[in-house]
């Protein structure tokens, strides 16, 4: 598949507010003593990060003028369902932040609101998770793993940000409680991420140009696609990078989301001084960025769509 | 034409239906296979318009192509008049971007592939003509969050409705068969209506009321009918002749089939090898098996 910038961002993004917004809710329902202003401007940031990926996926439409459409189908399509639960999460988070702004009863700010953000959140990454989980011939994706990836990143580098928030501010209780959770989080993303790569490299493709078209020949080869040149099927399903930008991709992402990260939370987690040093999670916070990019774009132009078999010859 | 009236007759009265069907049947058929009546009734395989699974929801009727890769030439005649009528009709044009530049691309409904198969110098030229197959469990359908992506009931063909399409393009990443386009210019998904537009248009000419790209074919390689009829001339075609559906494996159940090459005495004669190829087409087919039962898993 050919990366859409724009689902990148909406993914990573997005995910990333999930994990930051269960990492609080984690913390409140512990009864962890956040400042409540602390609490309301992290829940701010979530929102805001939100917002911009709802904004990143409209910019994915052809006809985003019509987007409210969408979430007409949500009995049979993933999308549709996705549709309806972002805006959801987008409205539990908000209403969180008002009752932590104007101190509400404890029962909402602390037990009800952090419950709901947790269920809608879980609820979310299984809907993008699926999108791309059920399209069965695309077997890089039709996976548990997927749906793996999709959570435990989220969980990941919403809990580094939120530690880099808590080291900024001098919330030294909240980070005490969350790194170590951040930690285990990247190291179980990065080893299930691997393990998805590791399957998606020794997937034998089910489909083949013989049963593509049905011509039995063992060997067979295109030698037109019918058009002088390019169409919107070249365009949409090729990733076009050399093999060898491919590759360090790949490389890329693997350590800047999980390896450098976790030694940057290792160094964190050995310094007890008080108050926390915001250096090394302000670091795994500025690679996590570019690798979260680098691994979304992975996953999609590593999943070889089966069209592509009928488009491998331009003349 | 009459195909046309058939199809309506035979929804109406089955008796009726069926005895028209016959006869068109008979005299649509070629020469060299003489689609034998008693063959399909009694048909050691079962008819494949018929034996479809039984869960999954399964309509009366179903309007697809039928492609014979035996005659095709690569003319690209049913992509050109496919362009030309789709172009034309009330949907609106589908786009042309840099057409007279070095790198045109644009909006089309069916393209022609050449493939090439065996080693030399047992090679063959294929000419592999593919538009939306009209799937009987079309995948693309129930991805669409919109519902502008959806198949019609009544005929069993696939169709999007353009004021209703946000594109996404979740539904051309749903189709393994890379059917569906997204023009450029108007932003919407667009694939082959079967030309919905002209079948049931009764201003026209009964000849006239079936595809553009079937009425353009100078060799009769595309066959147009109702493949859930026994006695249509599609569903004589697949059952006779072996059509097969593509990636069967996948079990979206594709309405359009494919009739496989077969060995003529005119080709055998002039390769080199004529009893070779024919020991290769006997071991192979040409490229129908019953593979397709084992897919569906």
């Amino acid at each position: 598949m050919n990366p859409a910038f724009s689902v990148i961002v909406f993914t990573t993004l997005a995910g990333a507010a999930q994990g930051l917004v269960v990492a609080l809710a984690l913390a409140t329902l512990a009864g962890l003593s956040i400042s409540a202003s602390f609490l309301a401007g992290a829940l701010a940031l979530a929102l805001v990060m939100l917002v911009g990926a709802l904004g990143a996926s409209f910019l994915h439409l052809g006809r985003p003028e019509r987007a409210w459409r969408a979430a007409m189908m949500w009995r049979t399509s993933w999308l549709s369902r996705e549709v309806i639960v972002l805006p959801a999460f987008i409205g539990a988070v908000g209403l969180w932040w008002l009752v932590v702004r104007f101190d509400a009863p404890a029962v909402w700010r602390a037990l009800l609101l952090p419950l709901g953000c947790i269920a809608i959140a879980a609820l979310l990454w299984y809907c993008t998770a699926m999108i791309y989980a059920c399209l069965r011939f695309i077997e890089e994706w039709a996976h548990p793993l997927t749906i793996l990836n999709y959570t435990l990143i989220g969980i990941a580098s919403g809990s580094v940000l939120c530690c880099a928030l808590a080291a900024l501010a001098g919330e030294a209780v909240l980070l005490r409680a969350i790194a170590p959770w951040a930690f285990a989080a990247t190291v179980l993303a990065g080893a299930t991420r691997v393990l998805a790569l590791r399957r998606n490299a020794a997937l034998k493709p089910r489909s083949t140009l013989q049963s593509a078209t049905g011509i039995a020949a063992p060997r067979l080869v295109q030698t037109s696609m019918g058009m002088s040149a390019g169409s919107f099927n070249t365009r949409e399903f090729f990733h076009r990078a050399s093999p060898r930008v491919y590759r360090q991709i790949r490389a890329a992402a693997l350590m800047l989301l999980f390896v450098l990260p976790a030694f940057c939370m290792l160094w964190a987690l050995s310094m007890s001084s008080e108050p926390a040093a915001a250096a090394p999670w302000l670091l795994a916070l500025l690679l996590q960025v570019p690798g979260l990019l680098a691994d979304r774009w992975f996953f999609f132009a590593q999943a070889r769509h089966p069209q592509n078999l009928y488009y491998q010859v331009v003349s | 034409m009459i195909r046309w009236l058939k199809d309506l007759l035979a929804s109406h009265a089955v008796a009726d239906g069926a005895a028209v069907a016959h006869d068109i049947g008979a005299a649509v058929a070629e020469p060299p296979v003489r689609p034998t009546t008693t063959r399909g009734v009694t048909g050691v395989e079962p008819p494949a318009a018929v034996s479809v699974g039984a869960a999954a929801e399964t309509l009366a009727r179903q309007l697809a192509l039928v492609i014979d890769l035996n005659v095709c030439v690569g003319c690209h005649a049913c992509v050109t008049s496919c362009k030309e009528w789709n172009t034309a009709g009330s949907a609106g044009p589908l786009c042309d971007e840099n057409a007279y530049g070095a790198n045109p691309t644009g909006t089309f409904f069916n393209r022609v592939q050449t493939y090439e198969a065996g080693v030399f110098p047992l090679t063959e030229t294929i000419h592999f003509p593919k538009s939306c197959l009209h799937c009987e469990d079309p995948p693309c359908v129930p991805v669409c969050p919109t519902g502008a992506s959806y198949k019609r009931k009544s005929d069993g063909i696939v169709l999007v409705d353009y004021d209703k399409c946000i594109g996404c393009k979740y539904c051309a990443w749903a189709c393994p068969y890379g059917a569906r386009e997204l023009d450029e210019e108007r932003q919407v998904m667009t694939k082959c209506t079967l030309c919905v537009d002209r079948i049931y248009d009764e201003q026209m000419a009964p000849a006239d009321r079936q595809p553009a790209c079937v009425k353009a074919c100078p060799t009769g390689a595309r066959l147009f009918g109702d493949v859930k009829d026994p006695l249509s001339e599609v569903s004589i075609a697949i059952r006779e002749r072996g059509g097969y559906a593509l990636m069967p494996e996948w079990g979206t159940r594709p309405a359009n089939q494919y009739l496989p090459r077969r060995p003529t005495s005119a080709v055998g004669a002039t390769t080199p090898l004529p009893s070779a190829r024919d020991e290769a087409f006997a071991a192979h087919g040409s490229g129908h098996g019953d593979t397709d039962g084992t897919g569906f898993a």
